[in-house]
């Protein structure tokens, strides 16, 4: 049997992963967009498993509404990211220092 | 669980700005480029009308209907109203500078109009999936507002940094609700209430939830040591977004505030308490002081909005009926000052020359005594000088800290105001002193542009002499 604790740290090192790609990724923009998608997963494990053990459904609804939200974001992360690389003809995070913030 | 018309009632000015948005969309394709201000009218008269619906559906009552995922209460009609109108007010003076830059398109208004619908639907969330629901709608479409400009490299920049940060802070946020959710077994803010005392093993689970839950927030809000998007956002994005951004986002945000900490978590104040001390304190120095060192105008106003949420997030710790109403009351006027603001900087741009430089500011009084004087009224409101409506804004959340012995932080507000106050006189010294750089004609605005300036100007010394009426109204919504 499966414990909850076990579901608990899966996620915990996915979502860490994902926070570890975000900010040690400093070539390519579209690892930067599979880590957003990591996150959000890591986010659904959380919710499936709670939702198992506790026997209530709404966290296997918030889970399907994410997964619909998540794919939203993630063409609107792409076509921002074809307009960025129209203009600049680099998707590198370095490059991205017009704005110095 | 049966559903019956009848809950669609209060929901309505929702269920119109949905339809509004999509009838946007579609008569947007059988129209020829001179013909565009069609759109922009439906859009106006949307926004107008979802107010006026606001109105007529509210009352003093609350009600709570989609199986407890939605609720109709006075804060939330008063916070759409004042979100609609804002946003119209935002729509208006960005029309001539669309025009002028060939980006006067359907698909803006289309977009703008579906922020303000998710804005609406973050304002009367019950439950954390609704709150979601209405936070992505209005992200999603404003990284595209923020992108509207396609051939400028500032602009998809600001965008793609924007996008990341925010997918960080849903992402940030969802975790905490998913914890929240394990520890309480709901997602519905009364039931999570009420969950809460009934955790016993789960209460290291729930601050855990919490941590991420404010973390979420305070990107949202654009809090210091989450604030790093809110100054390259304001800067390259255009900026008629740029002021969309700042005025009526702000509104959802607080409401955004009030419903996951005060209707759901109210039983962790004192944990999340400790949290946003810290951060306001941070936004107040931070703001304040590198607004200082900035030339840019929209950098600075983008580092004053920085500080200002630190007031509103003053108002919101106390944790006590007068804070509330005094962080509203911050709120809703940060947003008509920051849509003044953004507001002169819009008419003083021109094809080709954006106006956002401090020395373009120079000597504003010679070329145009008007602006200048509104330029000034907003700037001292923004800096807190009575009698405009931004002393009392600060006066009011001072005196609910103060009144839960927090003098301390009061006090470091004070301090911080004062700091602040010497980069918005600046403006005020630039244009009144200074000898003109820039000798061009000023743009030939259109008349309702110049009535929408005049009343947002002149509403900041109405509100100041007047409070009461304002304060009235927020303490009625939140009683």
């Amino acid at each position: 049997m499966i414990a909850l604790s076990d579901y608990l740290i899966l996620a915990a090192v996915l979502f860490s992963l994902s926070i570890a790609g975000i900010f040690i990724n400093r070539k390519n923009l579209i690892i930067l967009l599979m880590c957003v998608e990591l996150m959000l997963l890591a986010v659904n494990i959380n919710f499936i498993a709670f939702s198992h053990f506790l026997g209530d459904t709404a966290g296997q609804v918030f889970v399907f509404f994410i997964l619909t939200v998540a794919a939203a974001e993630a063409a609107i992360g792409l076509a921002i990211l074809m307009v960025l690389f129209r203009n600049r003809r680099t998707i590198n995070v370095e490059d991205l220092d017009t704005l110095k913030g | 669980m049966q559903f019956e018309m009848s809950s669609l009632i209060p929901v309505l000015p929702e269920v119109f700005l949905l339809t509004m948005a999509c009838v946007v969309l579609v008569v947007d394709l059988f129209l020829k480029d001179e013909q565009r201000i069609v759109s922009y009218a439906l859009a106006q008269i949307a926004l107008l009308l979802a107010a006026g619906l606001t109105v007529a559906v509210g009352s003093a009552e609350t009600q709570i209907i989609f199986d407890n995922h939605v609720i109709r209460d006075p804060m939330s009609d008063l916070l759409k109203t004042t979100i609609c109108l804002v946003s119209a007010g935002a729509f208006l003076y960005a029309k001539d500078y669309l025009r002028d830059r060939d980006l006067f398109k359907g698909e803006y208004y289309a977009l703008g109009l579906f922020a303000v619908l998710g804005m609406m639907v973050m304002v009367s969330a019950n439950s954390f999936l609704t709150i979601y629901l209405g936070l992505e709608l209005l992200s999603l479409s404003l990284y595209a507002m923020v992108a509207f400009n396609r051939d400028s490299k500032a602009g998809s920049e600001a965008a793609m940094k924007y996008f990341v940060l925010g997918a960080i802070a849903s992402g940030m946020l969802l975790y905490g609700i998913s914890m929240i959710y394990g520890a309480t077994g709901s997602i519905v803010f009364q039931e999570v209430a009420n969950g809460i005392p009934n955790t016993d093993m789960n209460d290291m689970v729930l601050v855990f939830g919490l941590v991420f839950v404010v973390i979420g927030l305070s990107f949202k809000l654009g809090a210091v040591p989450f604030h790093m998007w809110v100054p390259d956002v304001y800067h390259g994005a255009p900026t008629s977004v740029t002021m969309f951004i700042g005025s009526a986002p702000k509104l959802a945000a607080f409401a955004l505030a009030m419903r996951m900490l005060v209707d759901g978590l109210g039983a962790l104040h004192a944990d999340w308490q400790q949290m946003l001390v810290i951060m306001s304190v941070l936004s107040l120095a931070t703001g304040n002081v590198i607004a200082i060192a900035q030339t840019n105008i929209k950098r600075m106003l983008a580092y004053s909005t920085i500080s200002h949420v630190g007031f509103i997030l003053l108002g919101i710790l106390a944790g006590t009926q007068e804070g509330y109403t005094a962080a509203m009351f911050y709120t809703i006027v940060y947003s008509i000052m920051a849509l003044g603001g953004f507001g002169i900087v819009i008419m003083l741009s021109r094809r080709g020359f954006e106006a956002d430089q401090l020395d373009d500011y120079k000597g504003l009084h010679d070329r145009s005594p008007w602006y200048a004087a509104m330029m000034m009224l907003l700037m001292f409101s923004m800096a807190g000088v009575p009698p405009t409506v931004g002393f009392f804004a600060k006066l009011f959340v001072l005196d609910a800290v103060i009144r839960v012995d927090m003098v301390w932080i009061a006090l470091f507000g004070v301090f911080f105001s004062i700091i602040g106050a010497f980069y918005y006189i600046r403006i005020v010294k630039i244009m009144y002193f200074d000898k003109p750089v820039d000798d061009a004609p000023l743009a030939p605005v259109g008349m309702d542009t110049q009535v929408l300036l005049t009343v947002n100007g002149l509403s900041m010394l109405g509100l100041g002499l007047f409070p009461a009426g304002l304060l009235t109204l927020c303490s009625a919504a939140l009683s």
